[in-house]
């Protein structure tokens, strides 16, 4: 059995898993599965950013947009076609219907994404660094006024009444469905060619590779995954709305793929997971008796209204995950700028 | 659109233009010097009108009556020295050990402390939106068809000022020459006896100090505040400076008020719901069809 078969292997097990766990997962608290679910959302997200960022060396900013696209259109195919697709099988809705429904509204959420990714990719061609990071980022943006001004999905005020079709299985075996992807493709000969533009963009071209096809690649696809992982986050919420895909979503999966170490698939998927259950924990850190008990011996010097401002504040500053992001953002950059798995970039011969 | 209609607009456009070249200068010095984006600067802006906001209660009772104009100017001062000073802190502890590593590297920790000065201001501050002091009186001026508030002229008279006085510096004294030796090539520069350090941390302060003053510029005409009121204004500045070519002083001042007046034209048209769209927008066209902007050279990459 060589290394590719092992990867098979390794996918099919990973869906087979998926589909035992979740069959189990009926009576498990809501709040918790739900956690488990957007881990599994943020895998795909982090996983299909890295070949972007990581893997191809084209630092976006944009992915919340593209994320936004996936679930927009999704949502609004089975919330308004949805119901005459499962009429089409007999008056009950089959669990195979509804599969058939699912898989279908959220790959047309992908391709719908991956043609956003495909104009945003044509500036990369142009851009690089700084600029298309900013170009990126402007792109999402654009994609989130233009759905706050789409009425037929509710504009500002957000779309709601999508059924919730997504599961545990559906979540981790379409993890597992892109991390194979991404993995299978930066194996290929082909797939090298990701890692030659990222390297060395003016090399790669001397040895006849096509470095715009790749960004453009690497673009297409990627926002590709992100639109499903958006189709996947509207079918277990409710609603959605625009502010839910804005420029600190993007930031947040941008640390998960730098923490992971950019270019690194195991290490972003770790980031992912590490970086979905932090701030829970720090949350349930907020409220719990322990971090009660260090703010009463911590502050006790201070006079009782001093001592509730500055507990009120310290619990504030446990819940939020932004300050949180910013700061691991700016120590792994000082300290750690390859992140956990990544590997330094060779240093360049001096001229 | 009627005549009168149009100037209206024609005003209010120069009046929030002179506010985006004030912190596109910040953007485009940095730029000029250190060839990298900051994206933080947009959150100095926000700092100068909280620093702005604080100071006023605290310092305004001491200047009574016919004093209150110096209060003003000590308040403005002050605050362009704490963001000055903030600048040059942030260059030193965040990007100074990181200057000779990647850009991306930089880019990312310009990112982080972004992130950093919006939510921890939100943490400091509060996240609700607090209504500015009144630290001018931002009446408007004359009664005929068009209204010019007394802020808009201030705002407008300041920008001017700050330009030429930001021109003298960086064309006539030694250490705006240093600037522009830097700028041109900093190896160069440096073997010349040019302390780069020194420079770099001189333009941060001098760029930071300008986005205090659009702080409370800012504030005076708009009256309320958030902690995250730098990130549209952040970007809409940078598209300014890119508007005028990056690393060009003049540039950015054409480019803000440029950027200023069409976004009032589309604010006041029928697509006023994409007016936050618009500065977006016009930046991607700018970078994809003429990347240098209105008067930058288009540089070519030597391998």
């Amino acid at each position: 059995m060589n290394y590719r078969h092992i990867k098979k292997f390794a996918l099919l097990a990973a869906i087979i898993l998926s589909a035992v766990v979740s069959h189990f997962s009926g009576g498990w608290n809501q709040y918790h599965l739900l956690i488990i679910i957007t881990i599994g959302i943020n895998i795909v997200l982090a996983v299909s950013l890295n070949l972007i960022n990581g893997y191809t060396g084209q630092f976006s900013l944009g992915h919340a947009g593209f994320m936004a696209i996936g679930a927009y259109v999704s949502a609004y195919l089975s919330t308004e076609y949805g119901a005459n697709f499962l009429r089409l099988f007999g008056g009950h809705a089959g669990a195979l219907a509804i599969a058939l429904l699912f898989l279908g509204v959220l790959i047309l959420g992908g391709i719908a994404a991956a043609v956003a990714g495909l104009i945003v990719g044509v500036p990369s061609l142009r851009l690089k660094g700084d600029y298309l990071a900013i170009v990126t980022l402007g792109f999402g943006e654009i994609i989130r006024v233009i759905i706050q001004n789409t009425d037929a999905v509710g504009g500002a005020r957000g779309y709601s009444g999508i059924a919730n079709y997504t599961t545990l299985f559906w979540t981790f075996a379409l993890a597992a469905v892109t991390i194979y992807v991404v993995v299978s493709l930066i194996d290929s000969t082909y797939g090298r060619g990701f890692l030659t533009v990222r390297d060395d963009e003016i090399a790669a071209e001397a040895v006849g590779i096509n470095t715009t096809r790749y960004k453009v690649v690497a673009f297409v696809l990627g926002a590709f995954f992100a639109g499903i992982a958006g189709g996947l986050y509207a079918h277990i919420n409710n609603s959605i709305n625009p502010q839910g895909f804005d420029f600190q979503v993007s930031i947040l999966i941008v640390t998960m793929v730098i923490l992971g170490g950019m270019g690194s698939t195991p290490g972003v998927v770790l980031a992912a997971v590490v970086l979905t259950l932090l701030p829970e924990f720090l949350r349930w850190f907020a409220k719990s008796d322990l971090l009660d008990w260090l703010v009463r011996h911590a502050y006790q010097f201070l006079s009782p209204e001093h001592f509730a401002v500055a507990a009120a504040k310290t619990k504030e500053l446990f819940e939020s995950r932004m300050i949180l992001f910013s700061i691991l953002l700016i120590a792994l950059m000082l300290l750690r700028p390859q992140g956990l798995f990544g590997a330094l970039p060779r240093r360049k011969a001096s001229r | 659109m009627s005549q009168v209609e149009f100037f209206q607009q024609l005003i209010n456009g120069l009046s929030l233009g002179a506010f985006y070249a004030l912190i596109a200068l910040g953007y485009t010095m940095v730029y000029g010097v250190l060839r990298f984006i900051n994206f933080a600067h947009g959150d100095i802006f926000m700092l100068g009108a909280f620093l702005g906001y604080y100071l006023t209660p605290r310092l305004m009772p001491h200047f009574p009556g016919a004093l209150a104009a110096v209060g003003v100017v000590v308040v403005v001062l002050l605050t362009m020295a704490l963001c000055a000073l903030l600048g040059i802190l942030i260059e030193k502890l965040a990007y100074r050990p990181l200057r000779a590593r990647p850009k991306l590297t930089v880019l990312i920790t310009a990112i982080g402390v972004s992130l950093f000065l919006e939510f921890g201001g939100q943490f400091v501050f509060g996240a609700d939106p607090k209504s500015f002091p009144e630290l001018i009186e931002d009446r408007a001026l004359g009664s005929g068809a068009l209204t010019i508030t007394k802020g808009q002229v201030i705002a407008f008279v300041v920008t001017v000022l700050l330009l030429v006085a930001l021109t003298f510096i960086v064309k006539r004294t030694k250490l705006g020459m240093a600037m522009r030796a830097v700028s041109n090539n900093a190896t160069a520069a440096s073997l010349m006896g040019v302390n780069i350090d020194t420079v770099i941390s001189f333009t941060f302060g001098l760029g930071s100090a300008l986005a205090g003053v659009a702080g409370i510029l800012w504030s005076i005409t708009n009256t309320t505040i958030d902690p995250l009121m730098g990130v549209q204004q952040g970007i809409k500045a940078f598209t300014a400076a890119v508007l005028g070519g990056i690393g060009n002083l003049p540039g950015a001042a054409v480019g803000g008020i440029l950027l200023g007046v069409i976004e009032t034209f589309v604010g006041g048209s029928s697509f006023s719901t994409y007016r936050d769209a618009i500065a977006f927008a016009l930046l991607i066209g700018i970078l994809l069809f003429r990347p240098a902007g209105i008067f930058g050279r288009m540089q070519v990459e030597k391998v």
